[in-house]
């Protein structure tokens, strides 16, 4: 709670921005947003989710991810103590509407994990793409240029994470931007913005001033999959060994 | 939702590279092992093998104009492929099909044919009438120069040009091989051996449609099978075959004694839901039968007509093998979760853009093609064509 | 010169190669979008037209420069870090022009109960009911302030239950 509270006074400057700012413009026209000053990257706390699917729900309507695909989803982990490498794990409609209650007592260890682009710093899905229709911008942020790719579909391929999909009416690649067009006018994620426990929180990891460099101090933080050293910059706090 | 067991990530439950991903691999294998066939006659002097050597050429052709038509009808934009010409990227082993694609067509395969054939076009340019007369102009480029000295020359350069064709060839078809090799992401593709891998079972099967196309052609024609040229082309086959079935025995090997984290997972898919097209169909039927047909003609004294039994059964089963190879690679790398928990289903469309009639019109089509280029550039020498109506 | 004559025909082949890469480079510099290569191997436009997008969540601030009274209360209890639209929605079209939209009143039936139903799934200290046993159908803002859900052990209420207007 304490570091929401420090990343919300940390905000505040940058959200102050006038409202015609935030409401329109690119990056040039919002005054104070500078793409060499930022490299983003996001902090999820397993210890705080309580799988709601929040995050599912506003990602679809911030970003018209069309049904059946995720840009974010939740899973439901279960894992027994006899078999750690092979969890049970459950993800209904993405945990967009919520996951079955779980009575007390139930055997195995339960946990929700959030998964997004991990807006690798070494991503695979960048370098595979033949034409350069995705690319990672200054700022560290993955994106898809829709009006340039081929929808061949080899980074959605390359992607260890299964982050990406061809989006079926446009069909061109489609995948998280970390809510660009909010974070470059100084709004945090849609998925940050509703998650109710700060289970997700945006980092700026060339921010001095941003929480997560104390918070990547005190607690010990993993990535997804650090075998592929794809440079993962979606960090996990409470992150078990049995996630894939 | 349905098809789905254990968990897969919500986005891996479609697959996206469907059937046509399937042919694009394989087409390619054709060009990449009939053009091999024909350099053993051009640059490895196997004078057994010369009765196909334009068949050859005209085959890899005639799969290489086949060879985008899978890709280009995959893509969600293909009006916009061109980027693919014009903004490279340069860490894409995508990117280089482009190119590659050209310069293997262009200045490997084209010129080839177009100095081989140099004669008989400039001599048809001059004995053909009406529209076919002007094709023929055209493909002299304005030059009836078919001189001792200039035919000699063409043949010098056509040898070099055959020893660029070759690593050419292997450049064509092992980028292919590495596309799905290369990605770390996917543990049943991520193999350094792959490129290797889709070489030999490119050459087997491109030597094999070869030998049956020759057959066929030959049969229409009503002459008679040279036994000498089909003979040598088998033993190639066979031991390429070898070679092929060697590799990939090599990679599953070290993959079950390895037993990683993925071994798991896909060794229960092979099991289940690639036990048909992988066991039976690729290795046991696939594989092992004509590795013993084969293997007996090598030893064993046959009969004439029985021996060209045997080629045809082989050679089809062989083609059947590596196309089974490719839907192995192709589908089974997307029927797994890369979560290593959960398996989707691949459920072939019938006739939607990336169906099965598709499938099959673009595996029918080169044959089409090959039968223009047939007519165009006879492989065969044409008695009528004489010398005297030589310009100069 | 005779000499020539003979590989002439080479050369006819040499010079169409050659004339298709020209043509291909000259459609290539007209072809490639201006900004490509700006930042990087892609079109440095598309950065700007994808930070164009419009938003749909207006955000915290935007709520909290009118709805004052709510803030406050809100800071005072358990959901003080809980943001407006993790519950209301996104309400950027209602933020830029007030009177172009009203929010609908929430159902809390359905609201409260997405988090705070009971499963040993969720974290520990997650204040978690049994909906059916805790409140059998009575709808949750009849005793907690949704802004401010703590119960008072005097009055048995939350602050000015009832308080989401």
């Amino acid at each position: 709670m304490n570091i929401s509270r420090r990343q919300f006074l940390i905000l505040l400057p940058a959200a102050a921005v006038a409202w015609e700012y935030v409401e329109a413009g690119t990056p040039e026209a919002s005054p104070n947003y500078q793409m060499s000053d930022h490299w983003w990257g996001m902090l999820i706390d397993i210890t705080k989710c309580i799988g709601c699917g929040n995050c599912v729900r506003a990602c679809q309507k911030e970003n018209d991810v069309p049904d059946g695909f995720f840009r974010t989803w939740v899973e439901r982990y279960d894992r027994m103590d006899y078999h750690l490498e092979s969890p049970v794990v459950i993800s209904p409609d993405g945990g967009k509407e919520g996951f079955p209650s779980v009575v007390e007592g139930a055997e195995g260890d339960y946990f929700f994990v959030p998964k997004m682009c991990n807006h690798c710093s070494d991503s695979p899905c960048t370098q595979v793409c033949p034409v350069g229709a995705t690319f990672i911008s200054p700022d560290g942020v993955v994106l898809v240029d829709q009006t340039y790719c081929l929808g061949c579909a080899y980074c959605v391929q390359a992607c260890p994470y299964g982050c990406r999909y061809i989006h079926p009416e446009k069909k061109v690649a489609d995948k998280c931007t970390l809510c660009y067009h909010r974070i470059t006018k100084g709004l945090t994620t849609a998925c940050c913005e509703a998650c109710p426990t700060g289970a997700r929180q945006l980092a700026d990891l060339k921010n001095p001033n941003d929480p997560i460099h104390a918070f990547l101090k005190t607690h010990t933080v993993q990535v997804l999959k650090p075998q592929m050293a794809t440079g993962a910059k979606a960090f996990y706090n409470g992150l078990d060994g049995s996630v894939r | 939702m349905s098809g789905v067991e254990g968990y897969m990530y919500p986005n891996e439950v479609t697959l996206y590279w469907s059937v046509l991903i399937v042919l694009y691999p394989y087409i390619t294998g054709l060009v990449a092992g009939a053009f091999i066939l024909a350099s053993l006659e051009r640059v490895f002097r196997v004078d057994a093998v010369k009765p196909t050597y334009r068949l050859a050429l005209l085959t890899a052709l005639a799969f290489l104009l086949d060879a985008p038509l899978p890709l280009q009808l995959h893509l969600g934009h293909p009006e916009r492929s061109y980027e693919m010409y014009f903004t490279p990227h340069a860490t894409s082993a995508m990117a280089m099909f482009g190119y590659v694609y050209l310069w293997y067509l262009m200045a490997v395969l084209v010129f080839e044919i177009w100095l081989d054939y140099r004669r008989d076009i400039v001599l048809m340019s001059q004995q053909r009438k009406g529209l076919m007369r002007v094709v023929y102009k055209m493909m002299t480029l304005g030059s009836n120069n078919i001189s001792e000295r200039s035919l000699h020359i063409d043949e010098k350069v056509g040898w070099i040009v055959t020893l660029i064709g070759i690593p050419s060839a292997f450049l064509l078809h092992g980028y292919v091989g590495f596309i799905f090799g290369s990605l770390k992401s996917n543990p049943w593709w991520s193999s350094p051996l792959m490129p290797v891998v889709f070489i030999f079972s490119a050459m087997a099967s491109g030597i094999a449609a070869v030998m049956l196309i020759y057959m066929a052609v030959t049969k229409l024609r009503k002459e008679k099978i040279d036994m000498r040229c089909v003979d040598a082309v088998a033993m190639y086959m066979f031991y390429i075959f070898i070679l092929d079935f060697s590799l990939e025995m090599l990679d599953l090997v070290h993959r079950i004694y390895e037993a990683d984290e993925s071994f798991r997972s896909l060794d229960f898919m092979v099991h289940t839901k690639l036990y048909f097209s992988q066991i039976v169909l690729q290795i046991l039927i696939g594989t092992l039968i004509p590795l013993i047909l084969l293997f007996l003609t090598q030893v064993a004294t046959i009969g004439e007509r029985a021996r060209k039994r045997i080629y045809v059964v082989c050679s089809s089963l062989i083609l059947i093998s590596v196309l089974a190879m490719r839907w192995n690679v192709v589908i089974g790398g997307q029927l797994f979760s890369k979560s290593f928990l959960g398996y989707t289903t691949y459920k072939m469309a019938l006739v939607t853009r990336e169906g099965l009639l598709v499938a099959i019109g673009l595996t029918i089509l080169p044959l089409f093609f090959l039968w223009v280029l047939l007519k165009l550039l006879p492989p065969w020498p044409k008695k009528e064509l004489q010398e005297s109506a030589a310009g100069d | 010169m005779s000499g020539f004559k003979d590989v002439q025909h080479l050369f006819r082949f040499a010079g169409l190669f050659v004339a298709v890469i020209l043509a291909f480079l000259v459609v290539r510099s007209y072809v490639v979008p201006k900004s490509f290569g700006e930042y990087g191997h892609y079109r440095g436009a598309a950065i700007g037209e994808i930070a164009a997008h419009p938003i749909k969540f207006a955000g915290h601030q935007a709520c909290a420069s009118c709805h004052t009274d709510i803030v406050e209360t809100k800071a005072k209890g358990a959901h003080a870090h809980v943001n407006c639209e993790a519950c209301h929605g996104p309400l950027a079209t209602h933020a830029s022009d007030p009177s172009a939209m009203t929010p609908v009143k929430l159902d809390t039936l359905v609201l409260c109960v997405r988090c705070h139903a009971a499963s040993a799934a969720k974290p520990k200290g997650f204040p978690q009911v049994n909906p059916a046993e805790h409140m059998g159908g009575v709808p949750c803002q009849s005793c907690h302030n949704p802004h401010s859900p703590e119960i008072r052990p005097d009055t048995g209420k939350s602050l000015a239950a009832g308080g989401a207007r």
